[in-house]
């Protein structure tokens, strides 16, 4: 085997340096364990301790709008048409061809009659959001590091270390992102952050009158989302890119992306 | 070694060096903020300042505590699943300060049907209205209270609890044909469905009264010989009732 030769070597190197420095070792975990304790002396919500996620159910999605429009009143999104940090999107699903998607003003006036020359198949709805990813491109692209996975699990943005170039806006394949017309930065979905800390849901989830949205964590079995993935088929939206998201839908097939 | 040793024009280059250096670190000093890189390549406290932002929608937990008595209906009727907010609008400043703010409701036509509107994409069994056509002119309060909708009465149309077949019928070529023509329905089959049946079509006959050659029906309705056609099988187990198709 050849590949073993080159192992040998650094084996022996971790060993003697492990043992030559090991002083060094134990400070450098006394040091951090201290930390961390100090932390969690401070304050009672450890956020090492959550992984935050959310699940939708589109079955039961009635497209009133109610969360894009809770949505823009919690987090004081601007109201123009073009900003949502959630919104509903509209299928219609003809019988030959393309999937169609509108969402007048992400839903929140309701949805206008369907005027489609081709028979349709079926309609539904699906609401969208950031999708938290683990693997974000987002916060890959950011030069500054202003957008970043929290340690909670959630994908958050600086405002103000955020230079609003919009590399993260392009980079999201969900379309998630806007730039702030007046703080001239990018601003999306924070799960409600401000919320789920204090042990609230976020706005979207309070609003949703036919528990589309269930909101929880990954890891608790007790948590809402742990039920619904367990009793659904679940999907993530454009698996294929290895995102990793962290919204599962319910109901959603290949024509949702 | 000397210092002598050291070529002359070094010494200056090595000075210009560390003080571009101490600059560069005096620099990074202070663009870099405070917290940046604790956890990660971000601003550690930027988590903070996301955490502290304002909260608008209090949640029904905290209405319960002044209004328990309106949350306690609600719990119990059609309405439950909904928050307090979803109709009343975020009332976090009225609950903390109910005689400084107090929250609108929506009294008008306008704000049930975003629910209750028929549309199309709305999944199979939720209940939904035509604004237009359902007692126009009235508010919806007049007859449904908004904290617990029970219907003032059961339902009389087959619709109301057979959607999903009403709606399918309603495009098919038996858009014409009343329930009743094949079905025959007790009058309390409405208010206990369960216990009282509605009789579905047991022969042949039924279709016949219309799609036989010889029956006494209107012209264009297409004619089969109710004897042979389909041979041994029952008519439903090709053609489906709510929705016939003469195609293969
Ligand atoms: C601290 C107690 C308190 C809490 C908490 C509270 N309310 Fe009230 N609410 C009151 C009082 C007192 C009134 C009567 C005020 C008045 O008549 O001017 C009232 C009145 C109302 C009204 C009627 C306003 C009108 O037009 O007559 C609504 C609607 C309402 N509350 C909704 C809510 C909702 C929704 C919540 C939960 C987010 C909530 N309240 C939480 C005390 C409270
Ligand atoms: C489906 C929408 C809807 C929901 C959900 C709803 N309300 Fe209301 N509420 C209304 C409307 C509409 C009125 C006005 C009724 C009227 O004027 O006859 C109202 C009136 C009120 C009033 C004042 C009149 C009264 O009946 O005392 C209070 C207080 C109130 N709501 C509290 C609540 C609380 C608390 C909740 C949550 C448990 C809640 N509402 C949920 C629609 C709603
Ligand atoms: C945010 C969405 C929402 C709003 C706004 C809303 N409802 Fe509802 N309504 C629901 C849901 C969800 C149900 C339960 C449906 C079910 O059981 O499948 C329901 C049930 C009902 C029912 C019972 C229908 C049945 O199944 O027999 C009536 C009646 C009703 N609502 C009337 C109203 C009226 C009147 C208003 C305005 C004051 C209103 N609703 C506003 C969501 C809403
Ligand atoms: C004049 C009284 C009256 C008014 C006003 C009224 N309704 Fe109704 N509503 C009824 C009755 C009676 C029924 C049950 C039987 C039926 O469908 O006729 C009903 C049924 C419903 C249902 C259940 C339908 C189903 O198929 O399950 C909904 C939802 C509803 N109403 C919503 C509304 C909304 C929203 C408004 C206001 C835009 C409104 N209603 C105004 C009397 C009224
Ligand atoms: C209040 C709600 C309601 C209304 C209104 C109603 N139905 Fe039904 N119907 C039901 C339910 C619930 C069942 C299922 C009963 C069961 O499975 O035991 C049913 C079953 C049936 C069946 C199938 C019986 C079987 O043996 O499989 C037929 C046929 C039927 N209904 C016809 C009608 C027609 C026609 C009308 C209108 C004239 C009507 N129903 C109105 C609730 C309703
Ligand atoms: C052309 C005759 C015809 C008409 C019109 C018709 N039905 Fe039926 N229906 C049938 C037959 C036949 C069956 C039995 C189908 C079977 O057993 O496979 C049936 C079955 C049913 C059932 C049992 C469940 C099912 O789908 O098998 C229900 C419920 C029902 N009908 C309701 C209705 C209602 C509501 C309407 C009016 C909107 C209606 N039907 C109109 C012929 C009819
Ligand atoms: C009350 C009279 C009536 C009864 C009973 C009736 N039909 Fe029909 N049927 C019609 C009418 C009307 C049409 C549509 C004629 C047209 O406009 O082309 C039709 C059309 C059809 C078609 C042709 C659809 C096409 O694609 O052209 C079929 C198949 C059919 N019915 C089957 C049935 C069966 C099976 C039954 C018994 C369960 C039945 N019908 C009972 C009136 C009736
Ligand atoms: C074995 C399957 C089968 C059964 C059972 C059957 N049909 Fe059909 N039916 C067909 C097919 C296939 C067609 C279309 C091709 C054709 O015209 O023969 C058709 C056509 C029809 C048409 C349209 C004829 C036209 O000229 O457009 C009517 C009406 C119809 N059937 C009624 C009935 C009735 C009523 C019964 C019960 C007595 C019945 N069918 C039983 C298979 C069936």
């Amino acid at each position: 085997m050849k590949q073993d030769k080159p192992c040998i070597p650094r084996r022996e190197f971790l060993q003697t340096s492990a043992k030559k420095i090991p002083g060094l070792v134990v400070a450098a975990a006394a040091l951090s364990t201290g930390k961390t304790l100090l932390a969690e002396e401070n304050s009672e919500y450890n956020p090492e301790d959550h992984n935050y996620a959310m699940g939708v159910d589109i079955h039961k999605c009635i497209g009133c709008g109610r969360c894009a429009d809770a949505c823009k009143k919690e987090n004081k999104v601007p109201l123009e048409p073009e900003f949502f940090r959630t919104w509903v999107e509209r299928y219609v699903i003809p019988v030959e061809g393309e999937a169609r998607v509108d969402s007048p003003n992400g839903g929140i006036d309701g949805f206008p009659e369907i005027k489609e020359k081709d028979e349709i198949l079926r309609s539904f709805f699906v609401p969208k959001l950031c999708n938290h990813c683990d693997n974000a491109p987002c916060v890959q692209v950011c030069p500054v590091g202003a957008t970043f996975k929290s340690r909670d699990g959630v994908v958050l943005v600086d405002e103000s270390y955020c230079v609003g170039c919009r590399y993260c806006i392009q980079a999201c394949p969900y379309g998630a992102r806007y730039l702030h017309p007046t703080k001239h930065v990018a601003d999306k979905c924070t799960f409600c952050y401000h919320r789920i800390t204090k042990g609230m849901l976020p706005a979207c989830v309070e609003v949703c009158p036919t528990h589309t949205r269930v909101f929880g964590e990954e890891g608790h079995r007790s948590s809402p989302l742990m039920r619904f993935l367990r009793f659904k088929d679940v999907n993530v939206l454009k698996a294929g890119l290895n995102t990793k998201p962290k919204v599962y839908y319910a109901g959603a097939n290949g024509e949702v992306r | 070694m000397k210092l002598s040793r050291i070529p002359q024009q070094v010494i200056p280059l090595t000075i210009i060096f560390a003080l571009a250096i101490v600059a560069l670190v005096a620099a990074r000093q202070m663009l870099v903020p405070e917290s940046f890189g604790k956890y990660g390549h971000y601003r550690a406290d930027a988590v903070e300042e996301v955490a502290s932002h304002d909260i608008s929608y209090a949640g029904i937990q905290v209405c319960n505590d002044c209004h328990d008595d309106i949350v306690e209906v609600k719990q119990e009727s059609y309405h439950r699943g909904l928050s307090c907010e979803v109709c009343h609008g975020p009332a976090n400043n009225h609950a903390e300060a109910p005689d400084e703010y107090t929250p609108g409701a929506p009294r008008g036509r306008g704000y049930c049907p975003l629910c209750h509107g028929y549309n199309p994409s709305r999944p199979v069994g939720f209940p939904q209205i035509l604004p237009k056509m359902h007692n126009p002119g009235k508010a919806c309060m007049t007859c449904h209270n908004p904290h617990a909708p029970t219907l003032p009465h059961a339902p009389e149309e087959c619709s109301a609890c057979h959607r999903e077949i009403a709606s399918t019928k309603m495009v098919s070529h038996h858009t014409t044909v009343d329930c009743r023509t094949c079905h025959t329905v007790p009058k309390d089959h409405w208010s206990d469905p369960r216990a009282v049946h509605a009789e579905k079509p047991t022969d042949r006959s039924t279709c016949g009264q219309c799609h036989a050659t010889g029956a006494d029906s209107p012209k264009i309705i297409p004619r089969i010989d109710i004897e042979t056609h389909g041979g041994r099988y029952l008519c439903w187990d090709c053609h489906y009732p709510h929705h016939p198709e003469a195609t293969l």
